[in-house]
């Protein structure tokens, strides 16, 4: 009878300490991760949501968004389902000021070696992008385009262009194809992108709104020169398309975790976000996931990469340099008021 | 005396047999119908409802009108012009390519009429996405038409004939021309052959036999499938944008961008219920008249 007593009372001593030196989330609970499904969602579970759930000791589960709409109702019904969503990091920073989000502990997570633009009060970046300019080789045989300046400039560089259907990195382009500094683009002055899209748009062939369409656009020919996303130039040169692209000036964009406020398992969430940034995770990134980058530069610290995987990897430090980082604030702050005169330009 | 009382007697019983056995049929009538009136109810009234009471509210949660002022500003206006030009347009070429072809289906004997009858409807079950692909196909500077107009040396330079108005009204055109032809079949074919033959008979030649008594009678028809094709068009969203290259900028593409791109529920809202609103006085219009029921109905 004692003997019983002294065991259930060890064992509760045990399960608290268990319970305490775990932080306050059971082992193998399970975190749901939404994210924009397709591939990009499988490279991201491979690279980086199943090694850090393996080292927090958690189990994922996967859903599929359509954006920000979709955060927005789960956190409105007042019992989410989902605990993390991968956005764009425009789309978090807009989720995190209409109070979606729950904060990120930044006690748990560690921030050394990102960029001040890389994440916010509730939200990280967990990998980058490039806007790229890209072009057809075939078409601009030995005089290819070198910057966004070449872009506007029809009469050395003749031919189709196409430009994205949302405002966000073309602004920018269409700034430093004006002159404009790669270090003095934020704030936007909008009235001089306008103005500078005013001069290309009639040599504007399509404003594509998909990635699917752009990399089909390049590789069918269509258009001569274009911006593009770097992940999608990519499979088009794999599949054999005569099509090169430049770094300069590209634009470095994030893509983002965050937190749904009432989220069932926050707690286990923040360990995960942890581990998905730190630097050993995020180094999986060039391997895997090429010309998409690190968001961590000590990635390059701990991993060792090839010269072949360093030049096309976005975030080697090489790379870095040529572009310039995506202001996520910015949009979140203007995106309302500059998409109506963006779709006017389109139509006219 | 008794016998006329026995006369009247059966007629009474069933005066009110037969009046019981009415209000039995119109119980039975409210009853199946019923089940489709609540469907009705619960998907389109009170969801319309609730839509049109969302568009009264600000992104804040406070009432305001701010999501139909908005709609003054050039951006809206542009594109509910483009919506009303691109429907006008395709609702016009489907009338020009539709009217013939139902003409001659039905003038065809019964059985060469269902072997044509075959490629129209034919259509109806491929779907929207793939025949807009295929579209995009044909229509591109390295597609097939470019190509083979180039290589005839009927033009030096590519054609611009997709991404942009053109190829949004080609693929359109494709997607709407069954809605415009099947009811336009319908009254040729309720059109009694023995008035054109008597049309004759009175001296008509058949091209006035055609103007005076069939296109009169056809025209029914004809405004039930410009009103039907219409209405479609100004709600029309996926070739617009796969076909327009970003330029065809649609009511429906705004709507779809305030949900999914900037997920504001009362701009959305308010959008949809002008479009709604416009909808409906568009077919009521053509309703009042141009006798579409009689068409719809199949009366005469």
């Amino acid at each position: 009878m004692q003997n019983r007593h002294v065991t259930l009372s060890a064992l509760l001593v045990g399960a608290a300490a268990v319970a305490m030196t775990s932080g306050s989330f059971a082992a193998n609970e399970t975190v749901t991760i939404a994210g924009f499904g397709g591939n990009l969602q499988k490279d991201l579970r491979a690279t980086l949501w199943q090694p850090a759930a393996d080292k927090a000791g958690l189990s994922i589960a996967e859903e599929t968004h359509d954006g920000l709409a979709a955060v927005r109702v789960q956190v409105q019904s007042g019992s989410p389902t989902w605990d993390l969503v991968h956005l764009g990091s425009d789309d978090c920073a807009v989720g995190g000021k209409e109070g979606l989000f729950e904060p990120l502990d930044y006690k748990v997570i560690s921030t050394d070696g990102f960029d001040k633009r890389g994440y916010g009060e509730h939200w990280i970046a967990t990998n980058s992008y490039s806007v790229v300019l890209a072009w057809r080789t075939d078409v601009y045989k030995d005089k290819a385009p070198q910057s966004w300046k070449d872009l506007w400039d029809t009469e050395k560089f003749p031919g189709r262009r196409a430009l994205s259907t949302y405002p966000q990195e073309m602004l920018e382009v269409a700034l430093m194809a004006d002159g404009v500094a790669k270090d003095e683009l934020y704030p936007l002055d909008s009235k001089r992108a306008f103005r500078s899209l005013d001069k290309i748009k009639s040599k504007v062939a399509v404003w594509w709104s998909s990635g699917a369409q752009s990399s089909q656009l390049i590789k069918d020919g269509e258009v001569d020169m274009m911006a593009i996303w770097g992940s999608r130039v990519a499979s088009v040169i794999a599949d054999g398309a005569p099509v090169s692209y430049t770094y300069q000036d590209a634009i470095l964009g994030y893509g983002c975790l965050a937190i749904l406020k009432g989220a069932p398992h926050a707690k286990a969430a923040q360990a995960l976000v942890a581990g998905v940034v730190s630097p050993e995770i995020q180094a999986r990134i060039p391997e895997m996931m090429p010309y998409y980058g690190p968001t961590n530069s000590l990635a390059f610290k701990v991993g060792k990469f090839s010269p072949e995987v360093l030049a096309r990897s976005n975030m080697s430090p090489e790379n870095v340099k040529k572009q310039v980082f995506l202001d996520a604030n910015w949009w979140r702050d203007n995106t309302n008021l500059v998409r109506e005169d963006y779709s006017l330009l389109m139509a006219n | 005396m008794t016998v006329m009382v026995q006369e009247v007697k059966p007629a009474i019983l069933n005066n009110s047999l037969l009046q019981r056995s009415r209000s039995l049929q119109g119980i039975s009538f409210v009853g199946l119908s019923l089940p489709a009136a609540v469907l009705v109810a619960a998907v389109l009234i009170i969801p319309f409802s609730w839509l049109a009471w969302l568009s009264l509210f600000d992104a804040a949660g406070n009432l305001s009108a701010e999501n139909y002022v908005r709609l003054l500003r050039p951006a809206y206006i542009e594109s509910f012009l483009t919506t009303f030009k691109v429907a006008g347009l395709v609702t016009a070429i489907c009338v020009l390519l539709g009217y013939p072809v139902a003409y001659l289906l039905s003038q065809l004997p019964q059985r060469a009429a269902q072997l044509l009858m075959v490629f129209v409807i034919l259509p109806f079950w491929t779907s929207v996405l793939v025949r807009t692909y295929a579209w995009l196909v044909l229509l591109q500077r390295q597609g097939i038409i470019n190509q083979w107009l180039l290589s005839s040396g009927l033009i030096s330079e590519p054609l611009p004939l997709v991404h942009n108005m053109t190829g949004t009204v080609i693929g359109m055109v494709h997607v709407m021309l069954p809605f415009l032809i099947l009811p336009l079949y319908a009254a040729m074919k309720a059109i009694d052959p023995v008035l054109l033959r008597a049309a004759a008979n009175c001296g008509a030649s058949p091209a006035q036999a055609f103007r005076q008594v069939f296109l009169p009678l056809s025209l029914s028809g004809l405004s039930a499938g410009i009103a039907l094709t219409f209405v479609l068009c100004l709600g029309f969203y996926l070739t617009p944008a796969l076909l327009g290259g970003g330029r065809v900028a649609m009511w429906s593409t705004q709507i779809a961008d305030m949900v999914a791109k900037f997920a504001n529920w009362g701009a959305a809202s308010a959008l949809s219920v002008v479009l709604l609103v416009v909808t409906g006085g568009i077919l009521w219009g053509v309703n009042r008249f141009m006798r579409v029921p009689d068409a719809w109905g199949g009366k005469r």
